[in-house]
């Protein structure tokens, strides 16, 4: 959740930044700056949608009520 | 027993069959229609149902033809056939030759009428919905541990890798009972809370086996639960009471996994537009300011053309310069040559030439201008245009004064 926090942050970043550009006559010198603020933000959105391996687990109900989690692995 | 007095199994059937098939030649049977299936030989298969027995049927393509309707499961409907056995499995069945639809059946009644009160009751207003998370990192699922939704939601989600897991909460989804652990599944699942989306249903199935999502106890849990819930019971076209509580329907477990991926898609789509659009922005910015200076460059005149021009200029120059030294130089060359006749003319060569002669001193070798330089006797050199003479004065005749 941590990253994916991270990600929303630098998604709305990256939007805001773009909007920025596409908006207006930025002068170049700082175009360039919100550019790369922008290239920044993109990579740190790629980051956090880097492909993970699925992992399965089954949720167990104990006696006493409290849950348990099991690897689930009938395949 | 005395094995001679006994007749084979089909001799047996082939009695029953005459005493039923004697005996029913056309009855009008009332029930309600499950399992029905149609396969490629356009012969209908169903059962025909109460709440006490039921009855296996046919209906041959060449009355089935006839049909104006399609008879679908849940259906109550008129029968008019005969009584038949099947050999080859010793079965009784209806041939049934006219179908009738007969108001509505009782499960698909009971359907109905939930379906309107949990309506009335507001379970499947639109404004009651929750979106699904837009970046969903546990999927929970409820349904049966050994069924193929669980399967179909896994190879899903892992073909698409896309970096979510999966915790699956075990129920049994059909039978007694089942519609009471469904309902605790979900419950539990929002207690555990660690998941962002959950999955609940089955695979495909019939009518009766899909029922439990078609209980209140399953749509009372689906509404009051927390995190969003993506029904996924059975077939495509099958709708259950669980469909419409949902925040969203799937049409089937593979189609829900596909939902709950498809935000991450969507949003990988909307990270590429943005990055996209943030080069283009950039590009386009700078093909501007090159067009502009470009603009500039022309107006301001390139230094190229400053050097053309000036090494034009200069060449002109150039020529002009060399004309004009070239120009001085004849000209002092012919004043030279005219300088060198004149001073030819003026030379000694020159005058001895003319027939004058140098005389000076034999001993001093001084030019002598006057008779007086000179003593009678004395030796001279007397210097010609060609040659010398040496000769001795004789006589010296002084100028008058």
């Amino acid at each position: 959740m941590a990253t994916m926090k991270n990600f929303e942050t630098a998604l709305k970043k990256l939007e805001e930044t773009v909007e920025q550009l596409e908006s207006g006559d930025l002068p170049l010198e700082q175009a360039l700056k919100v550019f790369s603020t922008g290239v920044k933000q993109a990579e740190i959105c790629r980051e956090s949608l880097k492909d993970a391996e699925l992992k399965v687990q089954q949720l167990l109900r104990q006696d006493d009520g409290s849950f348990q989690r099991d690897t689930f692995d009938d395949i | 027993m005395e094995s001679a007095a006994a007749i084979p199994v089909s001799t047996l059937i082939s009695h029953v069959q005459e005493l039923v098939e004697d005996n029913f030649v056309e009855v009008l049977v009332l029930g309600e229609l499950s399992n029905v299936s149609r396969p490629a030989s356009g012969h209908y298969y169903f059962t025909l149902k109460d709440s006490l027995a039921q009855i296996r049927c046919a209906m041959f393509r060449s009355h089935a033809r006839n049909l104006r309707f399609s008879p679908t499961t849940g259906m109550a409907v008129v029968c008019r056939g005969g009584l038949s056995v099947y050999p080859q499995r010793g079965d009784l069945q209806l041939v049934v030759r006219e179908l009738e639809p007969e108001g509505i059946g009782s499960l698909q009644l009971a359907f109905e009428q939930l379906k309107q009160k949990l309506q009335s009751e507001g379970l499947f207003d639109q404004e009651r919905k929750q979106p699904l998370p837009t970046y969903p990192t546990t999927v929970g699922v409820v349904t049966s541990a050994t069924g193929a939704a669980i399967r179909d939601i896994i190879n899903v989600l892992s073909r698409r890798a896309a970096g979510v897991n999966v915790l699956l909460r075990a129920t049994s989804v059909q039978g007694d009972g089942a519609a009471a652990e469904i309902a605790q599944a979900i419950k539990e699942m929002n207690q555990d809370g660690s998941s962002d989306v959950l999955i609940v249903g089955r695979g495909g199935g019939s009518r009766e086996d899909l029922w439990a999502f078609n209980e209140e106890i399953v749509a009372r849990a689906v509404f009051a639960s927390r995190i969003p819930v993506i029904s996924a019971v059975g077939h495509e076209t099958d709708f259950s009471i669980a469909d419409f509580v949902a925040d969203l329907r799937a049409p089937t477990p593979s189609a829900a996994a596909e939902l709950v991926v498809k935000n991450r898609l969507d949003l990988e789509r909307h990270l590429d537009q943005l990055i996209l659009r943030l080069g283009d922005r950039m590009t386009a910015q700078l093909a501007l300011l090159r067009s502009r200076l470009q603009g500039l460059e022309k107006r301001l005149r390139a230094p190229g053309d400053l050097i053309r021009i000036l090494t034009l200029r200069f060449g002109q120059l150039e020529m002009r310069l060399k004309q004009a030294i070239c120009g001085t130089l004849e000209h002092r060359r012919q004043h030279v040559n005219m300088l060198g006749r004149q001073l030819d003319g003026l030379s000694p060569a020159g005058v001895l030439a003319r027939g004058y002669a140098i005389v000076r001193r034999r001993d001093s070798g001084a030019v002598i201008h006057a008779s007086e330089e000179v003593e009678e006797g004395s030796a001279v050199t007397i210097h010609l245009a060609r040659g010398e003479l040496v000769a001795t004065v004789t006589e010296r005749v002084n100028e008058q004064e």
